[in-house]
């Protein structure tokens, strides 16, 4: 009974809906979106190993700042519980070779940057240790840049004018983002005592280490946090991140996004209720007739109702339905037209949202149906 | 087994007081067809929202088959309009979005029987009223006699033992209105009990009995052959 009364007026129907599919096409996508794009960061950040800390100093020392000396023996000498320590110096410089040139971000660093961030080199070489003692002018660059500056010819060997100063390429940097310009491999390495002195001694801000062992991590961050303090007085001039922390920032994060899209989204849905409601009314009074008759050849007052009921169930019911489809396909669509993020699909979500738009509709439904069910026969018969 | 005893409706609309019915005593016995006569505003159609379970009185007593009508709850009454009473109306009150079978099979669908009961009984319903062969027919599609055939139909079909008419011809065509007539008759033959209300003399008299009322009381009740 109620698909007919459905099937009846179909547009009329459908633009009910609407909100309801809007709303939860909007819920899933939203949650979609906000665990696919912090999944990506959590899968690098993973992919980087669980051994993994990172430390930012955010103050100054106005007598020394650390050195990557002082960095250097310090791993030295807990080598016991510190795999490798690179440091890490960044800016962005013109970068020139022959007739083209363009801005690029380098970084300098020292050889232990390869195993703390699992990054290496496909052809030529990386950073040595001779380099950073010697503040040698040699650089690591990486595809996006090999492409763009020197086109189809072997950068190795050749020379680049990075901020002015002649450098030589020395290796290319393995592809690890398809070669896009602005990302991971549009960059350039050279050692960190070379970028201090050509980036006019500047402070070693960012350095970060691998732990022998995942037992030792506590450990290794109370060590850091010692060494620290002798050079920086106040504890908030650095921070000392081990990845577990990054992760459950993130987890944050991406909790703080689905509570705000959902937050959203639930009022959208409210908003869809309240436009089935409103319909629901308009459909009662209009079948006012039919329902006198129903009720003189013995409908009772449940039966109206559920009828009612039912049908409102079955509106926003077919809406969570499409709704989701419609999620899933907006999903599927940035993943694949545009390749922003990672196809992450909730299935807990999904059903949360079909529940949710099943509630929407016996929220709103029941107050048109319970009209209905009211309506005393003989008025109702007298009706136009 | 219809007895209405000091029965009276009294309406409110706004300021004023309408004595629709006053102190009305009537008792019709099983298997009578009464026909019962008056003007419009005479009270004739809120004593058979009465009789038929739609309306319940202001003032005395109705009991149907020996039980008191006027104190039942609402799906009581609902019961009784299902099982008991059968309604014709003047504009058929048919479900425009259902076909013949379908608006036939209403009454059943509110007593919980099964699909393929419903069917049987709804086809057998408009056979006997010479509608076999437009049970898919919606009533855009069927003419106002065979509407009216179909509601009469739907009142059968749950063997309720008491049809209530009102004005059953009174959107027909005279060929059509004598059809209806002579099925209600023909109903009565076999058993059932009908209350026939019209304003027209002509009419009243296809009944074998004949009330009058007026102005909400009744003023005439007596047997025509």
């Amino acid at each position: 009974m109620a698909i007919k009364s459905i099937l009846s007026n179909k547009a009329r129907s459908f633009l009910t809906m609407l909100g309801v599919i809007i709303g939860v096409g909007a819920v899933i996508a939203a949650v979609a979106m906000a665990q696919g794009t912090t999944k990506g960061i959590t899968d690098t950040v993973e992919s980087l190993g669980t051994n993994l800390v990172q430390i930012t100093i955010t103050g100054r020392n106005t007598s020394r700042d650390v050195t990557y000396s002082d960095l250097k023996e310090f791993a030295d000498q807990n080598s016991e519980y510190i795999l490798a320590l690179a440091p890490q110096v960044s800016g962005s410089f013109t970068v020139k070779a022959g007739r083209t040139n363009r801005t690029v971000n380098v970084i300098g660093t020292s050889p232990e940057y390869e195993i703390v961030r699992k990054r290496h080199i496909m052809s030529g070489r990386f950073i040595l240790h001779y380099d950073v003692e010697f503040r040698q002018k040699v650089a690591v660059i990486g595809t996006a840049v090999a492409k763009t500056i020197f086109n189809d010819l072997d950068p190795v060997g050749k020379d680049l004018k990075i901020g002015g100063q002649i450098f030589t390429v020395v290796g290319i940097l393995e592809e690890i983002a398809e070669g896009r310009e602005q990302s991971s491999d549009d960059q350039i390495i050279i050692p960190v005592t070379t970028a201090q002195r050509f980036m006019r001694n500047v402070q070693i801000r960012n350095f970060a280490l691998e732990a022998t062992e995942a037992g030792y991590m506590d450990l290794v961050i109370n060590m850091i946090n010692t060494f620290l303090s002798k050079y920086y007085k106040d504890e908030n001039s650095y921070r000392v991140f081990s990845q577990e922390q990054i992760l459950s920032i993130l987890n944050t994060i991406t909790g703080m996004m689905m509570v705000v899209l959902g937050g959203i989204a639930t009022i959208s849905l409210v908003v869809g209720g309240i436009g089935i409601m409103n319909i629901m009314l308009v459909s009662v009074t209009e079948r006012t007739r039919e329902i006198g008759i129903r009720k003189a050849v013995g409908a009772k007052k449940r039966n109206i109702l559920i009828q009612f009921l039912i049908e409102a169930l079955m509106v926003t019911g077919i809406g969570g339905l499409l709704g989701i489809l419609l999620g899933v396909g907006i999903i599927k669509f940035l993943f694949g037209a545009l390749g922003i993020i990672q196809e992450v699909y909730s299935v807990m979500w999904i059903m949360v949202s079909f529940g949710i738009s099943l509630l929407v509709g016996v929220i709103f439904g029941i107050f048109p149906a319970y009209k209905a069910s009211n309506l005393r026969p003989i008025e109702a018969l007298r009706y136009e | 087994m219809i007895e209405i005893f000091n029965l009276s409706k009294t309406y409110y609309m706004g300021e004023n007081v309408i004595h629709a019915l006053k102190n009305v005593n009537l008792n019709i016995n099983e298997g009578e067809m009464v026909a019962v006569i008056g003007p419009s505003g005479s009270g004739k159609t809120t004593l058979m929202n009465i009789l038929g379970c739609l309306d319940i009185p202001s003032d005395g007593t109705y009991r149907l088959y020996g039980e008191k009508v006027n104190c039942m709850r609402d799906n009581q009454l609902a019961d009784i309009r299902n099982r008991r009473i059968g309604f014709v109306f003047q504009n058929f009150n048919l479900l425009q979005k259902l076909n013949a079978l379908e608006n036939v099979e209403l009454p059943l669908i509110y007593r919980g029987m099964s699909a393929r009961e419903r069917n049987r009984r709804a086809k057998a319903a408009l056979e006997s009223v010479g509608l076999a062969d437009r049970l898919d027919h919606k009533p855009s599609e069927l003419s106002g006699g065979q509407q009216q055939r179909v509601a009469i139909a739907r009142a059968l079909v749950s063997d309720a033992p008491i049809i209530l008419a009102d004005e059953p011809t009174g959107n027909l065509d005279t060929n059509s209105g004598k059809e209806i007539l002579s099925i209600l008759k023909r109903l009565n033959n076999k058993g059932s009990t009908v209350v026939l209300i019209t304003h027209n003399n002509n009419i009243a008299m296809n009944a074998k009995r004949v009330v009058r009322i007026q102005d909400g009381e009744i003023i005439e009740d007596r047997e025509v052959s």
